[in-house]
C-alpha cells in the first residue's frame, strides 16, 4: 500500500456519541490517529462560566472519560494517538485530569503534550482601536467591558511539533478544526511549511471528517435511503504524501460514503470556495475532482494552495444578557388563530408589568397555516439584559393552560430555564502577537 | 415547459457562518448544472429567503463539483446562542429551498 496516513474522527461537537472513538479505535485497527473536536463558537462562553465557578474547570469534561475509555488499547501496546481541541479554555488542567485518570487506570508510558497560546483575551481586552468586527464592521469598543472569552485559531504546526516530541495526546485550546487532521500529516510526512498544494489537500480532509457522521450519511438530503444509520460509522481518511486523500468508514458499520455526501459536507459552513481559509493554507476547492474508488470510499484530488493570511482568526465572545424560551401546545378548530392569540397576551402581560423584553418572537408550527391546523405548537422567545424581565416571561406561560384556549396542553416540561447569551465577535488578530506553545506532560 | 421542484434535479446543505448562513447546492446529474446556473441565480434565491430577512445574496460557482454555492448575510440575525430563530444555525435553509420551484424546459423527471 501506498505510503498514506489514517486519520479518523470520533467526535464532531460536543455532545456527540461518548462511545464513538472506542467503537472507531476497535473498527479500524490500523487508524494511526484520532481527532476529536469539542469546540463550537459559543462553547467557549459556556465554559468560561465554569470556569469562573472553579478555576480548575474550562475544558471539554466528556473528553475525561473518552480517554479512560481508550487506556485499554493503550494498555495493550496500541500505537494511536489523539488529536483533540478538549482543552478549550484550560488545556493544561484538561491534560493534568487526563494524566490522574489514566494512571488510575494503570495505563501508563504515555505522554501528553499541551499545546496553548491561542488565548488573545488580553490583546483585546488592552487594543485601542484594534479588533473590529469581521462581519459587521463595528468598533471593538462596542462591546469591549462585556467581553468574555477571545481565542485565536491556531494551525497545524505546533501540534505537528507536539507530535514531532512523542505526544500520544495532544489537547489544545482553540485550533482551527481542519488543522487537527493537518497536524498529523504535517508530522507524518514531514511536509514544508511551504508545501501549500499538500497542506490544501490535508485541510479538505480535515475540513469532510470534523464533523464526524456528516461526512458517511448524516443530515444527507437523501437520508432516508441511508442504510442502517442506528450502526452509523464515523468516518477515517486516508491521506496520500502528496495530499490527496480517500474518505471511507469501517466495514460492516451503517451510513454510506459517496460522492453525493462527500459534495454536501466540501461546502458545508462555506463561504468563497476559491478563498477557503485555514493558518495552514488559502485553499480554493475549484480544482478538486471528487470520485468514487469503489464502495464507501470517495477519493479527492487537485486541492490547491496559496499562503495563509498573515492574520489569525479570532473568535470572541461577550455577554449580551438573558434569554428563554417556551412552549404550549394548542389542539382544535382555530388552532392557528388560538396560538397567536395566546402569544399576544403573553406578550402584552409583560408589557404591562414594565418587563417588555428587548427582543421576542412568536413562532407557530405548522409555520404556515390554511386554516385546517388542528394542533400547533407556540413557542415564544424572549431576550433582554435584565434577568428580571426574562425571568418575569418564565412565569406568564403556564396562566395560559387556565385561561386560555379549550386545549392548550404540553406544559409537562414546567417553567422554561433562564439562560445566558453570548454574542459572537469574529475578529483577526496579527500572527506577531500570538505565541502558540507547547508543555509535555508524562503520564 | 415543465414545473419541477428543485430538490428533482439537486441536494443541498446548509449551516452558518457566523450571522450568515450558506447553502451548498449540488446537481444530482452532470447535466442538471446548467439548468441550475441559468435558473437559480442570486436574485431568486435572496428573493425566496426574504421573508427571513436576508441581506445581498453572493453566488459561487463550483463547476467541477457540479456545485453551487450560496452566502446568505444577515440571515441568522445576531448569530450563535442569540438568534431568537428556531434553527438558530441554518441547518434547515437547505431543505427549504429544495422546495423551489423551477420552470424549465430542458427536464421534465
Amino acid at each position: 500500500m501506498a505510503n498514506v496516513v489514517k486519520i479518523g474522527n470520533a467526535q464532531g461537537f460536543w455532545g456527540d456519541s461518548p462511545s464513538a472513538p472506542a467503537t472507531l479505535a476497535h473498527q479500524v485497527p490500523d487508524m494511526g490517529y484520532l481527532t476529536l473536536d469539542y469546540l463550537a463558537e459559543v462553547s467557549m462562553s459556556i465554559l468560561a462560566k465554569q470556569r469562573q465557578r472553579d478555576p480548575q474547570a474550562g475544558y471539554a469534561r466528556d473528553f475525561i472519560d473518552v480517554a479512560a475509555s481508550l487506556a485499554p488499547f493503550w494498555r495493550g501496546g496500541r500505537k494511536l494517538r489523539i488529536v483533540t481541541n478538549a482543552g478549550a479554555l484550560n488545556p493544561a488542567s484538561c491534560a493534568r485530569a487526563v494524566a490522574q485518570t489514566l494512571r488510575s487506570l494503570d495505563c501508563r508510558a504515555l505522554r501528553i503534550a499541551v499545546v496553548s497560546g491561542d488565548d488573545v483575551l488580553p490583546a483585546l481586552r488592552h487594543s485601542q482601536n484594534d479588533f473590529s468586527n469581521l462581519e459587521s464592521g463595528r468598533p471593538l469598543s462596542d462591546v469591549n467591558d462585556r467581553l468574555v472569552t477571545a481565542n485565536a485559531y491556531l494551525g497545524a504546526a505546533p501540534l505537528a511539533d507536539a507530535l514531532a516530541q512523542g505526544a500520544d495526546i495532544v489537547i489544545t485550546g482553540r485550533v482551527a478544526d481542519p488543522s487537527l487532521t493537518v497536524g498529523p500529516c504535517l508530522y507524518h510526512f514531514g511536509w514544508n511549511h511551504h508545501d501549500y498544494d499538500r497542506l490544501a489537500g490535508a485541510t479538505v480532509a480535515g475540513h469532510l471528517i470534523e464533523c464526524g457522521t456528516q461526512v458517511t450519511g448524516g443530515i444527507t438530503t437523501d437520508w432516508l435511503d441511508v442504510p442502517d444509520v442506528a450502526h452509523i460509522g464515523y468516518p477515517v481518511v486516508e491521506v496520500a504524501e502528496d495530499g490527496s486523500c480517500t474518505v471511507t468508514k469501517p466495514p460492516r458499520t451503517g451510513g454510506r460514503v459517496n460522492e453525493a455526501i462527500v459534495k454536501e459536507q466540501l461546502v458545508y459552513e462555506i463561504g468563497d470556495p476559491g478563498n477557503y481559509l485555514s493558518p495552514d493554507a488559502t485553499v480554493s476547492f475549484l480544482s478538486l475532482r471528487v470520485s468514487e474508488a469503489g464502495p464507501d470510499r470517495v477519493h479527492l484530488a487537485g486541492a490547491s494552495g496559496r499562503p495563509p493570511p498573515s492574520t489569525y482568526k479570532v473568535s470572541a465572545t461577550y455577554r449580551v444578557g438573558f434569554r428563554a424560551s417556551g412552549t404550549l401546545t394548542i389542539f382544535g378548530r382555530g388552532a392557528h388563530e388560538k396560538a397567536r392569540r395566546c402569544g399576544e397576551i403573553i406578550l402584552q402581560r409583560l408589557r404591562e408589568a414594565g418587563a417588555e423584553p428587548a427582543e421576542s418572537r412568536v413562532d407557530y408550527l405548522p409555520a404556515t397555516d390554511d386554516g385546517g391546523a388542528m394542533e400547533v405548537l407556540l413557542r415564544v422567545t424572549v431576550s433582554d439584559p435584565r434577568r428580571e424581565a426574562v425571568e418575569r416571561f418564565t412565569r406568564e406561560i403556564a396562566p395560559l393552560v387556565t385561561c386560555g384556549p379549550q386545549g392548550t396542553t404540553g406544559y409537562a416540561e414546567g417553567r422554561p430555564a433562564v439562560h445566558e447569551a453570548f454574542g459572537y465577535w469574529p475578529t483577526l488578530i496579527d500572527r506577531e502577537l500570538v505565541r502558540p506553545r507547547i508543555e509535555i506532560l508524562e503520564v | 415547459m415543465a414545473l419541477i421542484r428543485l430538490s428533482q434535479i439537486a441536494h443541498a446543505r446548509s449551516g452558518d457562518k457566523g450571522t450568515s448562513a450558506n447553502v451548498g447546492v449540488i446537481a444530482r446529474r452532470p447535466d442538471f448544472y446548467p439548468i441550475l446556473l441559468e435558473h437559480l441565480t442570486a436574485a431568486r434565491v435572496e428573493a425566496f429567503f426574504k421573508p427571513l430577512g436576508v441581506g445581498k445574496v453572493v453566488r459561487y460557482e463550483l463547476p467541477n463539483l457540479g456545485t453551487l454555492n450560496f452566502l446568505l448575510p444577515g440571515v441568522l440575525g445576531t448569530g450563535g446562542s442569540t438568534s431568537l430563530r428556531i434553527d438558530a444555525q441554518g441547518k434547515a435553509l437547505g431543505q427549504a429551498l429544495l422546495e423551489m420551484r423551477i420552470e424549465t424546459k430542458e427536464h421534465s423527471p
